[in-house]
């Protein structure tokens, strides 16, 4: 028994469960070939509508379903259901970000191999969801025009940690004096090279672009898994 | 602010990590923690304290390594630190670099124990 203090090495990612989670299931959505898209954004900028927008025009030619997370409520969930395609809510309780093994729990029951696309809505937060994989094969990060421009240097972090922008709201834009062009340099500032789409969930616009865009992804993921 | 699980599992780790050194006391945890992990220092440094109550870590400490933000500048051919957050791109010659390839660390590399 040795009274001096030493120093032993560990080397342990803190978020290791989550991450043998999200590696799971991401190997499970590839080899079902579901094409899984998150959305994260502050409270308030229009996920849901968006996303109802997205499930009901995709339900008409694939297979769609959708998990939405949110502290407390169903609301979101019958919001969505609305689109007919199937959906889950997840009630997070005092948690304020998913995590993968929410996303294991919650498809329970579920055979991902009969869809095309899955979404998952996370928590209205520009924080904490940034640190957590949900195994998702692209992130987005919604920002509404009516948000201010420079959301993307005030919450760098988030930002870097999605795949694609995408501006919501558009319909407002011209209402609130929204400088499009900020945005645009403010996002590419934080993440360098970063696809931006801009939607209306309310007139429809961009909603076509943004479908095209996931056909597009899943089909080049599809083949990148095959070969 | 989800750095109180966060530290909860940190401490999950460091106690584990003493449990099979024959319940080593541990005096503190190193951690290295990126600028981008999306993880407040300040923040889970109060967490922490809150997390070791009434657990075997209890008065332990932990000690944070902040790991600045490093790209890969396509341009230079280089790694380089970046100069802000807002900013990711080579401070040498501004062009923008997606690739981050430091910086999102969460990561216990150490324990300080006494057995």
């Amino acid at each position: 028994m040795s009274a001096e203090p030493r120093l032993v090495e560990v080397r342990k990612n803190v978020l290791k469960q989550n991450d043998i989670f999200a590696r799971a299931l991401r190997e499970r959505f590839r080899e079902a070939g579901v094409f899984v898209v998150s959305l994260v954004s502050s409270p308030g900028s229009g996920k849901t509508a968006f996303l109802e927008k997205a499930l009901t025009l995709l339900h008409a030619r694939s297979r769609v379903a959708a998990l939405v997370g949110d502290l407390a409520t169903e609301n979101d969930a019958a919001r969505l259901a609305r689109s007919k395609a199937p959906v889950r809510q997840i009630i997070t309780g005092t948690v304020c970000h998913l995590e993968a093994a929410m996303i294991h729990n919650a498809l329970e029951g579920w055979d991902v191999a009969q869809l095309d696309f899955l979404f998952i809505e996370n928590v209205g937060n520009l924080v904490c969801p940034s640190s957590y994989d949900l195994g998702e094969d692209l992130r987005f990060v919604l920002l509404s025009v009516t948000e201010g421009e420079d959301k993307p240097l005030k919450y760098p972090t988030i930002f870097n940690s999605a795949d694609i922008a995408v501006i919501t709201k558009m319909d407002l834009a011209s209402a609130v004096e929204f400088n499009e062009e900020a945005a645009n340099a403010n996002i590419q500032a934080v993440r360098p090279g970063m696809r931006i789409l801009k939607v209306s969930a309310k007139t429809g616009e961009g909603m076509n672009e943004f479908l095209e865009f996931l056909e597009i992804q899943r089909s080049r993921s599809r083949t990148a898994s095959a070969v | 602010m989800h750095e109180l699980s966060i530290a909860m599992s940190i401490v999950e780790m460091a106690e584990e990590e003493s449990a099979s050194r024959g319940n080593a006391q541990v005096l503190s945890v190193h951690l290295r923690l990126g600028l981008l992990s999306g993880v407040v220092k300040e923040a889970l440094l109060s967490s922490y304290e809150m997390a070791c109550a009434s657990t075997p870590l209890e008065g332990s400490q932990l000690l944070i390594e902040e790991v600045p933000i490093e790209v890969f500048c396509p341009k230079c051919q280089v790694r380089v630190r970046v100069s802000s957050m807002q900013w990711i791109a080579c401070p040498e010659c501004g062009t923008p670099a997606p690739e981050v390839v430091q910086g999102k660390e969460l990561e216990v590399v150490a324990l300080e124990i006494k057995e």
